[in-house]
């Protein structure tokens, strides 16, 4: 699970934290567009390391490393596949060593991941959500996202609960083989489900004696205003775009290969 | 001057053999502090939902009978209009609180009516304060206990100003300490703001001493309803098999034996009261 | 016999939840162990049947530590009712739901029919035999998790908040089966808040406070014991408080049952009387 860790949202607040999430949405996307115009290695990895002094100011570190080491497992799988088919297919870039290529493309995979991982690191759930709704994203919509991720960790401990209760009656979850062990957890899904059933009956009963469905005109309790640090990042994205664009046109990039020799 | 008013409350769920509730009438004075009680499948769960219109709106199935709440006809009203006036307390705290704070939680339901944003920050502040609550502004629901998250959810409630509030077993799974606050809190809404209370209780022993009138079903129908002295006091209550307090209960063998003493405490403070008197009396 | 020997406990989340506690509860006890909610109570009864193990010292089970067994063998000793019992009911009848622990614990099909009649005659059931668990009313599901544990006729019945969201009925033939169960012989260990289910039982009280044991004596010592009561968080039985309320009239506050009350009220009072 400790890929997860890698996007779970803690609680602290700097600079980055108060950036507004459309903004840092926008900066993701550009990232991810200026990821997939470029093959060559040298570009992406400084794209790569422009991550880094946002995920120190935000000082989210010891959480992106971690969804880091989750991250390259895949991250070494593209390789190999890449690889094997550059070297025996013969399909690459002829300016390159046959391993540049599949290196490019897992540092690019690399890249989108640890963008979106900062994105959800320095971003609340509430916040995102705000960010759903005031981009007109139905109220419905975000309702489900916040509510999903607040019962998240209740789900969790029920599980734990129920699975302790059947091992009491003497489930053995580890043992027998593959097929048997599935089939041990039906002990554990059915009232997992059941329960979760129940409980959205309660959630929905509240949720009507609050006045949902009132009017369609719902307002919020909070509401995002852009500050100068955002237009400041607005302003940062935009360049990056714009260098993106210019490099990718007019100038040609060295191949690492190139560089070393 | 009555704020809740039934007629012959009658109630099956579809696909119910057996009314949940047969020809209940009864009335509710503005201000009263209820306590609603009864043997486990009585239906006193079922009348907490009508009470908002829950049923038979989101329930479906026909409401016969006439129940007026706050002067309005329920049947012919939408549960959310219905919920400015009646809020309704479940007995599970954590299926009452969806936000990740315990502020955007108590907001939620003005968010749904709609309401401008300054009126909003006021009413939270507001509710926040009357259930104690304030310093639990920030945190997120999962973080408290279960005491903690029934007072949440009352701020929540609380802060739709209702006329009515209605509790279904608020403290079912909290220990007494905590049950007792969470009376406490009610309580003092009750004396300081008017707010009518209806609370649905197997605990009479710590919920009695708030109350003034107290509603007993059975099977479906009101089998006792007067002052707290009088319904604990009576036979039928003991037959009916509620759980009477102990003090009721050493009243009446006390009785039974011969000494009469004045009053029908319900609680051990007015026991103590009238045995120090009692045993001055030399 | 089950040993708790200096047992600490210290959950993955960091908070310590046992700080060092020891007990010894004795074959055919009767044990309710009392206090606020995160006191410890449910953290601690979890090491009898081996959901847990301890951080430091040691849990002994009729001599075996804890550690060395898994938990499908201890649990065949110690049987744990959970407080919410749909987190164990998952079958299509009622009496699959009791024959599910009697097959995990290897008894044979013959057995499993005998104990499963057995244990459904025994709650009162027997006529919900091929119902599914799910149509069976809240109180009904919970005499079904007491059934499905009784069935296997475990030394030791581990009950946790058996009383929560019951009524006064329920609750009284609860006590009734409880202290008849205990009277024919098993370990009866509850857990539990409810100070008048415990005056009502009279059992030995085992009261914690933050993790730790607090006081372990006879019910009415402990639940008369004003200090604890305010150390524990706990409320003292309404008979209590009200004797405790007349102290100064030398009448003994040390009583928990009603019945008991009234007779000395009865006799305090005929004295005025006669006078």
């Amino acid at each position: 699970m400790s890929v997860f860790e890698g996007f779970r949202f803690r609680r602290v607040s700097s600079s980055i934290h108060r950036l507004d999430p459309r903004v840092k949405f926008l900066y993701v996307l550009v990232i991810f567009g200026i990821a997939i115009a470029f093959f060559e290695v040298l570009p992406l990895i400084f794209l790569f390391l422009i991550q880094i002094p946002f995920v120190l100011v935000a000082s989210v570190q010891r959480e992106w490393i971690r969804s880091l080491k989750g991250a390259s497992f895949l991250a070494s799988f593209i390789f190999i596949v890449n690889f094997a088919l550059a070297y025996f297919g013969g399909t690459y870039p002829t300016s390159m060593s046959p391993w540049e290529y599949p290196l490019a493309m897992s540092l690019r995979f690399l890249v989108l991941v640890e963008s979106f991982s900062v994105f959800f690191l320095t971003t609340s759930p509430d916040h995102l959500s705000l960010a759903l709704e005031q981009s007109h994203v139905p109220y419905e919509f975000c309702f489900a996202f916040t509510t999903a991720v607040r019962f998240v960790p209740v789900l969790a401990e029920e599980a734990q609960t129920i699975m302790d209760a059947q091992k009491a009656r003497g489930l053995e979850l580890e043992r027998g083989n593959f097929l048997k062990r599935v089939r041990n957890y039906i002990p554990v899904l059915i009232p997992l489900i059941v329960s979760a059933i129940r409980r959205s009956l309660e959630l929905a009963e509240t949720m009507e004696s609050r006045a949902w469905g009132a009017t369609k005109k719902r307002t919020n309790l909070y509401v995002l205003k852009m500050k100068s640090a955002d237009y400041v990042m607005i302003a940062v994205s935009i360049g990056l775009l714009i260098l993106g664009i210019y490099i990718r046109l007019s100038i040609s990039i060295p191949s690492l290969t190139m560089l070393l020799t | 001057m009555p704020i809740i008013e039934a007629r012959d409350l009658t109630y099956t769920y579809p696909g119910g053999t057996q009314s949940a509730i047969k020809n209940m009438s009864l009335t509710i004075e503005k201000g009263d502090f209820v306590i609603l009680t009864g043997p486990s499948g009585c239906g006193k769960t079922t009348l907490c939902r009508c009470f908002n219109g829950l049923i038979p709106q989101f329930y479906s199935g026909k409401l016969e009978g006439e129940l007026t709440v706050v002067g309005l006809n329920v049947v012919n009203h939408q549960i959310y209009e219905m919920a400015c006036l009646v809020g309704l307390v479940f007995q599970n705290p954590e299926n009452q609180l969806f936000a990740l704070s315990v502020e955007k939680d108590v907001a939620f339901g003005l968010e749904n009516l709609g309401l401008p944003r300054e009126e909003m920050r006021n009413r939270v502040d507001w509710a926040l304060q009357m259930t104690g609550i304030e310093e639990l502004r920030e945190r997120a629901p999962h973080e408290l206990s279960g005491g903690q998250q029934q007072r949440v959810a009352i701020a929540c409630v609380l802060a739709m100003q209702p006329e009515i509030m209605v509790l279904d077993e608020p403290t079912s799974f909290l220990d007494p300490l905590g049950a007792q606050k969470i009376f406490e809190v009610i309580s003092e809404l009750n004396r300081k703001l008017g707010i009518t209370v209806v609370l649905v209780e197997h605990r009479l022993d710590l919920a009695s001493k708030y109350a003034n009138h107290v509603i007993v079903m059975n099977e479906g129908t009101v089998a006792l309803d007067g002052r707290p002295r009088e319904v604990f006091d009576s036979e039928s209550a003991r037959l009916i098999g509620v759980g009477i307090p102990k003090a009721t209960r050493l009243w009446n063998m006390l009785r039974q034996r011969g000494i009469h003493l004045d009053g029908a405490p319900v609680n051990s403070e007015e026991a103590i009261q009238i045995l120090r008197g009692a045993l001055k009396r030399d | 016999m089950i040993e708790v020997k200096d047992v600490r406990f210290i959950y993955p989340t960091g908070v310590e939840a046992l700080r060092g506690v020891s007990l010894t509860i004795r074959d055919g006890e009767f044990v309710a162990i009392m206090g606020s909610n995160g006191a410890g109570k449910t953290t601690l009864v979890k090491h009898f049947n081996g959901l847990l193990k301890p951080t430091k010292g040691d849990i002994l089970v009729d001599g075996v530590n804890t550690r060395k067994e898994s938990i499908a063998h201890l649990a065949r000793r110690v049987g744990f009712v959970f407080q919410n019992p749909d987190h164990q009911l998952f079958c299509e009848t009622a009496e699959e739901e009791i024959a599910f622990a009697l097959k995990n614990f290897g008894f044979d099909e013959a057995t499993v029919g005998t104990r499963a009649n057995w244990a459904l005659n025994l709650l009162d059931i027997e006529q919900y035999r091929q119902t599914s668990p799910f149509m069976l009313s809240g109180g009904e599901r919970k005499r079904l998790a007491l059934a499905s544990v009784l069935a296997w006729d475990p030394k030791v019945v581990v009950l946790d908040e058996p009383t929560i969201g019951q009524d006064f009925e329920q609750k009284e033939k609860l006590r009734q089966f409880i202290v008849q169960l205990n009277a024919q012989g098993k370990t009866v260990v509850v857990v539990t808040h409810d100070v008048e289910f415990v005056a009502d039982c009279a059992p030995r009280v085992v009261l914690m406070a933050e993790g730790k044991i607090v006081a372990d004596g006879e019910a009415k010592e402990i639940l008369t014991n004003k200090e604890l009561a305010f150390k524990a968080s706990i409320v003292p039985p309404q008979i209590t408080q009200i004797l405790l309320g007349l102290a100064d009239f030398g009448l003994p506050t040390d009583i928990i049952d009603v019945h008991e009350a009234g007779k000395l009220l009865l006799s305090f009072l005929k004295e005025e009387v006669v006078l």
